[in-house]
């Protein structure tokens, strides 16, 4: 494991992501893609569907493994050792380790992805429960608060049939973070709610920004890329094409298939 | 029509096919709990992600699919002395049903765990669990109802299949029949009452199955 010195880790970002790339068959879902998101900070990655984003994003987490690159989280990188010190050979890691790595990064879902047999509740405890060791009275007490930081208290008895996307979706970001993660990592986040409950999980994810939680947020939202965002990301075809502060990028885009893409969602 | 009935022969037969009927619901029960708690573990193995078990299981499982229950009976009676089991023809009659429906089970298992939106195993692989912790606390918990259906058919096949241990002399209901149907040549009558017999039995059962879903099963 690459573990940097804690002089070294403190100038470095808090999330590094280098070459990232990822092929499906012939085809690059995901071109050498670098980016580093420093702590506290909020990234949104924007771009036409098709052009990797999701990919990307699942690839920080291993959900999906990458063909070459590397993620390093605070300083450790994730889902790969090296064999040698001193040589290039990098192998997968075990099972479990990237489990355990896994528990350092939230994941929230495009469709959710609650466990469909569990309350609210237990949704939440189920983390710290089994994955953390915590009691099961522990762990729903943790998940309690959680629930009521995302204001859904009194519905933390229902099934996840019995709540409204946007409900759902703020139990999902509940659920990660009872486990207290360095990073989150959003899969457009409200692209199947229906438009009055996108602004309840903004908010929330808007105060998740302001309590200094670092998140890589793919999305639609311009808006909320606009107002929350240290930094905005435009993919397109796999590439990363451009990437500044959100006014640089939404206001001045440089490259044209920026702007072609921005004069079409900012009407 | 009526009056060619025997009514005296079946009179007859009640208690001797009553003891046979009795014999045959011990006989499923035990081969329903074994066959169901094996199908299970043999289900659980074949998505372990252990090639090796996973080979043999889908052996296993091929194998009992690919051939006639009937001749999968004579196997385990005339197998299991060779190997130095002797258990008697009840015994016998017992393991082969279980193993033939833990084959069909083990399937049902399978397919149940494969049902389950993989969206689930995603957020549980995402906040840290282990595949044995998603399988354990996330898959399995959630596949009792869906399979509920698919495993009262597996159910239902093995009671029908317990008419065939009559073959290897199981004293059981289809065995019973033959004998009254023997001593006093009425076929029609006994095979009648068979054919009730079984059918109030499966009644039951798919009763207990549909009960099950409504009421235990229901979130």
């Amino acid at each position: 494991m690459a573990v940097l010195s804690p002089t070294e880790t403190a100038l470095k970002p808090l999330l590094q992501v280098k070459g990232l790339t990822k092929r499906y068959g012939p085809s690059t879902a995901v071109s050498h893609c670098s980016f580093g998101v420093d702590e506290g900070k909020t990234v949104v990655i924007v771009g036409p569907s098709g052009s990797g984003k999701t990919t990307l994003l699942r690839c920080i987490n291993y959900l999906e493994i990458p063909d070459a690159g590397q993620v390093i989280l605070k300083g450790e990188v994730i889902g790969q050792r090296q064999i040698h010190k001193q040589g290039q050979a990098w192998k997968p890691i075990s099972e479990r380790a990237l489990a355990r790595q896994r528990q350092r990064i939230g994941f929230v879902f495009q469709r959710f992805n609650l466990f469909a047999h569990l309350s609210a509740l237990d949704n939440v405890a189920v983390g710290p429960h089994r994955v953390l060791g915590l009691s099961r009275s522990a762990a729903q007490d943790l998940a309690a608060r959680q629930l009521e930081r995302v204001f859904l208290k009194e519905h933390s008895h229902k099934r996840p049939h019995q709540l409204s996307g946007g409900q759902q979706q703020r139990v999902a970001i509940a659920r990660c973070l009872a486990m207290s993660p360095d990073l989150m990592l959003f899969d457009e986040p409200t692209s199947a709610l229906d438009p009055e409950l996108v602004t309840e999980v903004l908010e929330v994810m808007r105060e998740l920004a302001r309590d200094g939680m670092t998140m890589v947020v793919v999305s639609h939202e311009m808006g909320f890329a606009r107002q929350v965002a240290q930094q905005v990301i435009f993919m397109d075809e796999g590439s990363i094409v451009e990437q500044g502060e959100p006014d640089a990028i939404f206001d001045r885009p440089q490259e044209p298939r920026t702007q072609q893409f921005l004069s079409k969602v900012l009407v | 029509m009526l009056d060619n009935i025997d009514w005296e022969v079946v009179q007859l037969a009640l208690p001797l096919l009553t003891e046979g009927l009795w014999n045959t619901v011990r006989i499923t029960v035990l081969a329903i709990v074994i066959g169901t708690l094996a199908g299970f573990l043999l289900g659980l193995m074949s998505v372990s992600r252990v090639k090796i078990l996973e080979w043999v299981i889908a052996a296993y499982v091929d194998f009992v699919r690919g051939t006639p229950l009937l001749i999968q009976i004579f196997l385990v009676y005339f197998a299991l002395p060779v190997i130095g089991i002797e258990v008697g023809e009840y015994w016998a009659g017992v393991l082969a049903l279980s193993f033939n429906a833990a084959g069909f089970i083990a399937e049902v298992v399978r397919a149940g765990i494969g049902s389950i939106d993989v969206g689930q195993t995603e957020a549980a692989k995402s906040i840290g669990m282990t595949y044995r912790q998603i399988l354990v606390h996330i898959l399995l918990p959630q596949i009792y109802r869906p399979i509920l259906p698919p495993l009262t058919n597996e159910l239902i096949t093995l009671v029908k299949g317990s008419a065939l241990l009559s073959v290897i002399s199981v004293y059981e209901l289809t065995r019973a029949g033959q004998a009254v149907i023997s001593q006093y040549f009425v076929p029609l009558e006994i095979y009648t009452l068979l054919a009730l017999y079984y059918y109030v039995l499966i009644s039951l059962l798919t009763r207990l199955s549909r009960w099950l879903e409504r009421k235990v099963l229901a979130y």
